[in-house]
């Protein structure tokens, strides 16, 4: 307990020294340069009353979220059935490792021609940048189930499709849930990035169009938003999973971060 | 006690498993295993021993129908094996790659029973009595990596002994232990195996291990194209005494052939 109670007085030391160091420097350079903790959370009260920025949150993470969950949903057949097919994968291998090069936001300008200017093209984009990842992770976990597994199911009487359903699935889904869980990381960048180019909302668009006001300390605001919302979606996808998939081996999800 | 029945009787006749090695300097056909003549009665406990790398695995790979042969005749009863089937269940010498880490030892042990669709109750019932057989009464709701190794393996037998083969093919699944649990477990398997009268196909290198568990023991030679040289009978009583004046004679007559 006591120990728990050092951690935690530590991470609090470390935090007033982090914001010390940054109030120092925004008074060497000044607010419009570098704006201070007062002047960011001056900044972001005022964003805050006026409401923009719980919606601009609130459609930022509704596009991640939906992208992402749809992208998972449909990476993870795709990635059992590259990795369970010969055939498929010898195709779709070298497509993946050429395709997975090519940053999600390269693509932008094509989603919007292709799915317009609404939040379709924003929704394919994240789905696009969680797909691969999925895929790919999904991909490596079943290329990595034990021969022994599946021999010794199959050798118990299991067909074919059972080996699949109750052998690599399963032992897929610790390789399954880190592709996910970095898709994640992936889906903020690709969102922010979308947003600036081609939205009038989201905490991308904020980020953006605070230059024309130059206003750097509502900048300041989006950038700490985003780092509390990947964190705060982070843990939970990480909590989900260790309190659902414990038994698959979902244990270690802590030692992506530390 | 020992009905031979003819459906648990293994057949091996004139087999070889070869590969094509694909540089061209080594060339041509390169034998696992050459030649190998084998008949195994039904419930026997038959030793396969061997030094390593001598391909006792590939041929309890080939009785269990993982690979196919490269010529030759493996039969099974009046059956030739050309697949994995329940009839032969398999052993492996690493529990840590063969069980189901996702599922507790209960479920492990239906695993088979599960794929045959058998309702729940009944389940229940045929996996409570090998968890009882091996010894692992209390353990049932404990996952994998809850377990020692010693308790690993008794977990891989019940799993398949749940499913009645009649052949138990094992690859030394008592390699990774401690000499201690070791002991314990060849003692174990001989009770079980007399218990339940099933053609067990046991391999290892470990000339003592072979004269604790075998009836007829094996021997086969350094690999590439390795074969069956000798067959021992082991004309001595379970449980076997270390300390006998006829074990160490038989001992010291089996190391002779690993010493050249």
């Amino acid at each position: 307990m006591s120990n728990h109670l050092k951690k935690w007085s530590l991470h609090i030391l470390l935090w007033m020294v982090g914001l010390g160091v940054w109030h120092l420097l925004s008074l060497a350079y000044g607010p419009e340069i570098l704006p201070g903790p007062v002047y960011t959370a001056k900044g972001g009260y005022e964003l805050l009353t006026d409401g923009t920025l719980i919606q601009y949150i609130g459609i930022s993470s509704y596009r991640v979220l939906l992208g992402w969950t749809f992208g998972s949903l449909l990476a993870i057949p795709v990635g059992i059935m590259i990795g369970k097919v010969g055939p498929i994968r010898a195709f779709a291998e070298p497509f993946l490792n050429f395709i997975r090069f090519i940053p999600p936001i390269a693509f932008i300008t094509l989603f919007l021609v292709w799915f317009g200017i609404g939040e379709t093209s924003k929704i394919m984009l994240i789905l696009y940048a969680t797909f691969f990842i999925v895929v790919l992770n999904t991909l490596t976990g079943v290329l990595s189930v034990e021969e022994d597994k599946i021999r010794s199911a199959r050798s118990m009487g299991a067909s074919e499709w059972q080996i699949v359903l109750h052998v690599v699935i399963p032992a897929t889904v610790p390789f399954m849930f880190t592709g996910i869980r970095l898709a994640m990381g992936t889906s903020f960048m690709a969102i922010i990035g979308a947003e600036m180019i081609a939205s009038n909302e989201g905490v991308g668009y904020l980020i953006w169009n605070s230059r024309l006001f130059f206003r750097t300390d509502w900048i300041f605001v989006g950038l700490i938003c985003l780092g509390l919302m990947g964190f705060l979606t982070d843990r939970a996808v990480g909590l989900l999973g260790r309190k659902l998939l414990s038994r698959y081996g979902v244990v270690s999800a802590n030692s992506l971060r530390r | 006690m020992r009905a031979a029945s003819r459906q648990n009787e293994i057949h091996i006749e004139q087999l070889n498993k070869s590969y094509t090695q694909a540089s061209a300097s080594a060339g041509g056909l390169h034998y696992i295993i050459q030649d190998v003549n084998l008949a195994v009665k039904g419930g026997e406990f038959f030793v396969l021993l061997g030094p390593s790398g001598c391909g006792k695995s590939t041929l309890l790979s080939l009785i269990a129908g993982f690979v196919s042969k490269t010529s030759g005749q493996v039969r099974v009863g009046e059956k030739e094996v050309e697949r994995p089937g329940q009839d032969r269940a398999v052993v492996f010498q690493q529990a840590d790659s063969s069980l189901f880490p996702w599922l507790t030892v209960r479920e492990n042990v239906e695993f088979g029973l599960r794929m045959k669709r058998m309702p729940a109750e009944k389940r229940k019932e045929i996996s409570g009595e090998f968890i009882e057989l091996v010894g692992l009464a209390g353990h049932e709701s404990k996952y994998p990596r809850e377990l020692s190794g010693g308790m690993k393996q008794r977990v891989q037998l019940a799993r398949v002994l749940s499913n009645d083969p009649s052949i138990l093919l094992m690859d030394e699944p008592f390699g990774a232990l401690d000499a201690m649990t070791r002991r314990t477990m060849q003692r174990e398997l001989v009770r079980i195996w007399q218990d339940t009268d099933k053609t067990v196909i046991f391999v290892t290198h470990d000339i003592q291990e072979a004269l604790l568990l075998g009836g007829r023991i094996g021997i086969m030679s350094a690999g590439p194209s390795s074969k069956i040289t000798d067959i021992y009978e082991v004309p001595l009583a379970y449980p076997r005494d270390l300390s006998d004046p006829a074990f160490h004679a038989l001992h010291n007559q089996i190391q002779s052939h690993f010493d050249e």
